[in-house]
């Protein structure tokens, strides 16, 4: 079969297995206030229409076919569905569990070419329990080896992440190889010989080789050349972040590590994005200038190593006021996505603007990453992720009442609202196994 | 025999007087007392609060009247004397100071480097006879944006690598020089003792015991045997009083007398503990030897048997909802608290065991309390501020004295910015009693631990 049939064949059968209820009917929410996070934006008692898998309208008074299932949203709030910008969803279960883990190669062998997109498992539990959240789309971003004890084989190149949505399909992916990661400061130093100048020195000389080699003539890129730093295949992702066409995220937390990695970014023409960032507030300024967006976790205000000396609960709202397009998550908290607005809650109580931390966790995303159809919010001609909440999102009490992924809305079972059903049942007299949801 | 039960009351009340030691004919003082003193403070009227009192009840346009670092009276009338501060607290919150009973604050400081690894005594499957405050590093600056984060007190524990890891400590959240200067006066010790996964993954690649769940069963049972017969030793020579021989006094071993202190009942048990099915056991073998389990931690299963927990008076302390990071965590819910709280005798409290997690504890308990509601538990925030402040005193062995807004209790109060439910709301104020330790508002009121300082501000 070829790509294109298989995937026409997944995108059919993923329909049928979501079952009649979430087909891809048209869908009205209305009566909402919708935070379109777009150029309508924030509009009362409005109604949003879904159709095809797009938003098709959003306004005040729409005209709602017999044909439309109708979502009521009066005293809902409506938001394009979250994002989060640092994932590993699909490519870890259990943390403690190695066999379940692909989120990181302990090999140096195809660093720059790792690509995740083969190793994300859409049945995963975690999508359904982020989902049903509003968790609707997310970066699953490869990391370097951890070196809890010892230096681990690896390479600074994590490799490539790609873009997943949280519906229930067999195809996920929305944009696969979207970013190039890597990792600098201390970590990084660890896969160059235990300095940051090592680490620096490789990513140079692996750029430069890919330089070198992409101006050979054709005929001559293909005769093996045992003298470049990395392998053709890094040589060749490397080549698409010289041409501005991959972007790369740099993990990196100390203010002189995120200024060196600019000053390459700028040598080179890279598309720079910062992640981690904890000390990214004080190069605020040189960040909004070399236009490089901050991916941040605004909770990370303590000193937990010497690199991250300069911690503080307002770093979302300094970068944010000096015009850095930032994104909040937690690196690799997968299992507790669905946090993200949490922690957006907790960057405007020190200080972020409501608008500016809900955009964090839905929209500046996918501008970071330059998905298109998702970077304009609720807006007509988007791919319809919308979240219908019962109150302020970003409020630890309010709940995601329907989330509609690509179009569909999506059921709101988990294997967590399972056991809870199940738990929850005290006057049964047979044990908690046999109470099991009926049967599809 | 007769003698040994007329003295025992006796060796109880030497006992509670020299804190946990067993040899109380030994000592001139009592080994790391507390020497903490009660910041300077000042007679303090807060008028028009919402207040949740932390016994259940919620007072609006409450006052909280604060003197001579007790809670002197709390009602919708209080009188207070001319020269006392006031607090307009209109449109704020009061509740009693946040507890946590599970941190590693000190043991794990920030930054989180090598040389700070302090918590777990990882040379053998039962180091009850370390302490965690000797390992406490008062200068930890996550203490600082703990106390930020509207705590008062904590337990510090060991972590969770050992079958027995060692004693707890409860501090006072005030800046010192010494762990003894932060030391909750009085407060009960505590055992950390651990079931599952952590022992198992610590020893048995090296083969060593425990390699199983099986092994770590066998190496709570055989500690537990050979505490009794230390315990019986002991008293038996102590119940000699004056005519026991100073030859024939028995060796003391700092592990077993840790154990022994949990079979005496000075020594509270907090167990790491996530699956129902190991929880149950846990119990068994306390019964078998006559001890109590003051406190599940971590207890991600606890909803599994929260009819159990709650007919063995047993708390369960909980986060709200994390998961899936080792496999027995895979089977946490967000209902967990709230199911845990629901029966009658249910105790159920929000910890942390996070320096990030310890400021935050009122959100935390805001997830659980939301998600409880939805599930039809009915919930009010009268109720869920008690998984933050009375229930933890209570695993803590503190309640008489603080984890309520009671008259006579220690004024450990804090005045939140708005509902402590809403992720928006910042504590203004802490009082630890009754002193003012931090203040939003106030510079000068803001702790800082040696660590930072002088980094930034003289190189920008």
């Amino acid at each position: 079969m070829s790509r294109t049939h298989l995937h026409i064949a997944l995108a059919c059968a993923s329909g049928l297995a979501l079952g009649s209820a979430s087909a891809a009917e048209p869908l009205a929410i209305a009566g909402a206030t919708v935070h379109s996070l777009g150029e309508a934006g924030t509009l009362d008692r409005a109604t949003v229409l879904i159709r095809d898998g797009k938003i098709a309208a959003l306004g005040p008074k729409l005209a709602v076919s017999d044909d439309t299932h109708r979502i009521e949203g009066k005293g809902k709030v409506v938001t394009p569905g979250l994002f989060d910008a640092l994932s590993d969803l699909g490519t870890e279960e259990v943390e403690l569990v190695a066999g379940t883990v692909d989120s990181a190669a302990e090999s140096a062998h195809l660093g720059a070419a790792f690509d995740i997109t083969g190793a994300i498992n859409p049945r995963s539990t975690l999508f359904p329990i982020n989902r049903i959240e509003g968790v609707t789309r997310a970066m699953v971003a490869p990391s370097s080896p951890s070196a809890w004890l010892s230096t681990p084989d690896g390479s600074l190149f994590a490799g490539r992440g790609s873009i997943v949505h949280l519906a229930a399909a067999r195809d996920v992916v929305l944009k696969p190889r979207a970013a190039l990661f890597v990792t600098l400061g201390e970590h990084g130093a660890d896969f160059a010989g235990g300095s940051r100048a090592g680490t620096l020195g490789q990513l140079r000389e692996a750029l430069e080789d890919a330089q070198a080699w992409a101006a050979l003539p054709e005929s001559q890129q293909a005769v093996a050349n045992p003298g470049y730093a990395v392998r053709r295949p890094a040589r060749e992702v490397l080549q698409q972040a010289l041409s501005g066409d991959l972007p790369v995220v740099a993990r990196v937390d100390r203010a002189s590590d995120i200024q060196a990695v600019l000053d390459l970014g700028e040598a080179f023409g890279l598309r720079l994005i910062i992640a981690g960032g904890t000390e990214a507030w004080m190069l605020a300024d040189a960040l909004a200038n070399a236009s490089v967006p901050v991916i941040l976790d605004p909770t990370a205000n303590l000193p937990a190593n010497f690199e991250q000396l300069g911690a503080r609960a307002d770093a979302a709202a300094i970068l944010h006021r000096a015009g850095v397009l930032i994104a909040i998550t937690q690196d690799g908290e997968s299992h507790q996505s669905r946090n993200i607005r949490q922690l957006a809650g907790n960057a405007v109580a020190h200080g972020l603007d409501w608008d500016a931390a809900l955009a964090a966790i839905t929209v500046n995303p996918a501008k970071i990453y330059g998905l298109q159809h998702a970077q304009a919010g609720v807006m007509p001609g988007q791919r319809a992720h919308v979240v219908v909440w019962s109150g302020d999102p970003l409020e630890l009490t309010t709940a995601a009442e329907a989330v509609i992924i690509e179009g569909r809305l999506q059921s709101m079972t988990s294997r967590q609202t399972l056991l809870r059903d199940r738990y929850l049942k005290t006057d049964d007299p047979w044990p908690p196994a046999y109470r099991q949801p009926s049967s599809p | 025999m007769l003698s040994r039960w007329l003295v025992a009351p006796l060796v109880t009340l030497l006992l509670a007087a020299c804190g946990s030691s067993t040899d109380p004919q030994d000592t001139e003082r009592t080994p790391f007392a507390s020497t903490y003193q009660p910041l300077p403070s000042k007679t303090t009227l807060i008028e028009n609060a919402t207040v949740l009192t932390g016994t259940g009840e919620r007072i609006d346009g409450g006052s909280v009247l604060l003197r001579d670092g007790r809670i002197a009276d709390i009602g919708t009338r209080v009188s207070a004397p001319r020269d006392a501060v006031r607090i307009d607290a209109e449109g704020r919150w009061v509740t009693p100071g946040l507890i946590d009973a599970h941190s590693h604050l000190g043991v794990y400081p920030s930054p989180s480097v090598g040389p700070h690894f302090d918590g777990n005594e990882i040379t053998g499957n039962n180091t009850a006879g370390v302490w965690a405050e000797h390992a406490v590093w008062p200068q930890d600056p996550g203490f600082d944006t703990a106390l930020a984060g509207g705590v008062t007190s904590m337990l510090i524990l060991p972590g969770s690598a050992n079958l027995f890891g060692g004693r707890g400590v409860t501090l006072k959240n005030v800046p010192a020089v010494t762990y003894q200067a932060m030391k909750f006066p009085e407060a009960p010790h505590a055992l950390k003792m651990a079931c599952g996964e952590n022992p198992k993954r610590v020893y048995g690649p090296g083969r060593q015991t425990p390699y199983t769940r099986m092994g770590n069963v066998y190496g709570y049972r055989s500690a537990w045997i050979e505490a009794e017969a230390y315990r019986q030793e002991w008293d038996d020579w102590l119940a000699l009083g004056e005519e026991a021989d100073p030859a024939d006094k028995p060796q003391r071993d700092l592990k077993l007398e840790t154990l022994a202190g949990v079979l005496r009942g000075d020594i509270l048990v907090h167990n790491h503990c996530y699956r129902g099915d190991e929880m149950a056991t846990m119990l068994e073998i306390a019964d078998e030897f006559g001890y109590k389990i003051t406190a599940f931690h971590h207890a991600v299963e606890a909803y599994k048997i929260a009819d159990l927990l709650a007919e063995r008076e047993v708390c369960a302390a909980l986060w709200a909802d994390w998961w899936g990071f080792k496999m027995e965590a895979f089977d946490g819910i967000r209902e967990n608290i709230a199911m845990v709280d629901a029966p009658a005798k249910g105790c159920a409290i929000v910890h942390s065991d996070d320096e990030y997690g310890i400021q935050r504890l009122n959100q935390e308990a805001a997830k659980a309390m939301a998600a409880g509601n939805r599930a039809g538990l009915d919930i009010a925030p009268e109720q869920a501020i008690r998984w933050v402040t009375a229930n933890p005193a209570k695993a803590l062995g503190i309640l008489d004295r603080t984890g309520t807004l009671e008259a006579g209790k220690m004024a450990d109060v804090v005045i939140w910015s708005g509902d402590p439910f809403s992720v928006y709301t910042l504590a203004d104020q802490v009082f630890i009693d009754g002193a003012r330790v931090y203040d939003r508002h106030d510079p000068s009121r803001q702790p800082q631990r040696d660590f930072k300082l002088g980094i930034l501000e003289v190189n920008s």
